[in-house]
């Protein structure tokens, strides 16, 4: 049954070791791994990306939350504070650190929003059984690539760090941006974990 | 999955793979016709762009430890505190798992990173023999997962300033050190991004062909 010259367009090869397979779709709680080293090559999961569509736009949804109200409310002799994600965001723009105020910008809020937007792009018309849209490749290549430069979630960590370090000075307030942003970091690494991108990339081929 | 043969790789099959959607091409072939990734069977600059910002990225770490991330002024007095100065800050606060998280993220990490990186850059070239090329790939991956988590200093110290503005008893800047820690950390990200893991699995066990 296997040709000694198999036509490429049925091979595969592990992105980790190299190791070439032909293409056989694992079955729908399956996972498929390399035999050489392990790694996770297809892990597609029935409805996923109805899924991962659905997470993407509440992350988006809460996004716009996030941005609007404030973050976080401080308390301290009788003065009250009020920050924005924005205000975090352009803390950096005085004493002449606009550059990193405008890198924080692109970690936080900016990548986010784009990888949600892309992947809203790539997964709409495949949910609602069409083709996908022009240029979807790209868009999916581009959302998959900058996937480790997306740090909404890192940044809710330096929140909690922070409180703690202002915890004596003042009384520190959850703003509802507060809730939002921490929901939108949850979704976005659950829409993350539900994603199987090599699938979908099978997917985005056939389409 | 069905092994075409078994442990063939794509370069002895005469093809070239993508590494981002795993699709083969014929050897030669520039872009992904699926993704359109760039096309490499091996990146033979891979280490050459691993070491180089891997230097970046120690150059930017010296000013990063060095230099104050965080000047807290206090009724007209200025308070200059560097990374380590801030982890010590939090344990005398009694803040001892915060503190703990702080130094995990910004110095072991960091430090550990650093080392981890040019121990297998350094052992893809050699042929090993303790250890695996499935140790150096699960610390590769370790690096690229955690290397991020690094940043969370930065923010902490972008949140800091942006909430204690607010009166003249306390106000918090950035120092500069703030600038630097950060572009190491993406230094270090880059550095890592530009292993080609299958430089790893390649010396372990040399491809059969010719
Ligand atoms: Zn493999
Ligand atoms: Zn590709
Ligand atoms: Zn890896």
């Amino acid at each position: 049954m296997s040709s000694r010259h198999p036509d490429p367009a049925e091979l595969v090869a592990c992105p980790t070791c190299d190791a070439l397979y032909r293409f056989a779709p694992p079955g729908p709680r399956q996972t498929a791994s390399c035999a050489r080293c392990g790694t996770v090559l297809f892990a597609p999961r029935p409805g996923a990306i109805r899924t991962v569509l659905a997470l993407a736009l509440a992350a988006l949804a809460l996004m716009t939350i996030a941005l609007d109200y404030p973050f976080l409310t401080m308390n301290a002799n009788g003065l009250t504070a009020q920050a924005s994600v924005i205000d975090a965001v352009s803390s950096y723009a005085v004493d002449d650190m606009a550059p990193l105020s405008l890198a924080i910008a692109v970690l936080i809020l900016l990548l986010p929003t784009l990888r949600l937007l892309l992947l809203v792009y790539v997964t709409l018309p495949l949910v609602f059984g069409g083709r996908a849209w022009p240029g979807a490749r790209t868009a999916f290549r581009l959302n998959v690539q900058l996937r480790p430069w997306s740090m909404a979630e890192i940044f809710m960590v330096g929140v909690a760090v922070a409180m703690v370090k202002v915890a004596d000075l003042a009384t520190i307030s959850f703003g509802p941006a507060f809730w939002a942003f921490a929901a939108v970091a949850l979704l976005l690494a659950a829409k993350d974990a539900v994603t199987c991108e090599r699938t979908l990339w099978h997917i985005l081929r056939a389409s | 999955m069905a092994h075409s043969q078994s442990l063939l790789t794509a370069r002895a099959a005469g093809l070239v793979a993508c590494r981002h959607c795993t699709h083969v091409w014929p050897a030669g072939t520039r872009t992904c016709g699926v993704c359109g990734s760039a096309l490499s069977s091996r990146s033979h600059d891979s280490l050459q762009r691993v070491w180089a910002w891997w230097c970046a990225g120690i150059i930017a770490y010296i000013p990063a430890n060095l230099f104050p991330m965080m000047k807290t002024d206090m009724l007209g007095s200025e308070m200059a505190s560097t990374i380590l100065g801030g982890v010590v800050e939090l344990v005398q606060h009694h803040a001892y798992f915060v503190a703990f998280v702080v130094f995990f993220a910004s110095i072991c990490i960091p430090l550990a990173k650093f080392m981890a990186i040019a121990w297998i850059a350094v052992a893809i070239r050699r042929p090993r023999g303790s250890v695996s090329a499935h140790q150096l790939h699960r610390v590769h991956d370790v690096v690229e997962f955690i290397g991020r988590w690094s940043m969370i200093d930065v923010f902490v110290v972008a949140i800091l300033s942006a909430l204690v503005q607010f009166s003249v008893v306390v106000s918090i800047h950035p120092g500069i050190a703030a600038v630097s820690f950060a572009a190491s950390v993406g230094f270090t990200m880059l550095s890592a991004q530009a292993l080609d893991p299958r430089l790893i699995y390649d010396a372990s066990e040399q491809p059969r062909h010719e």
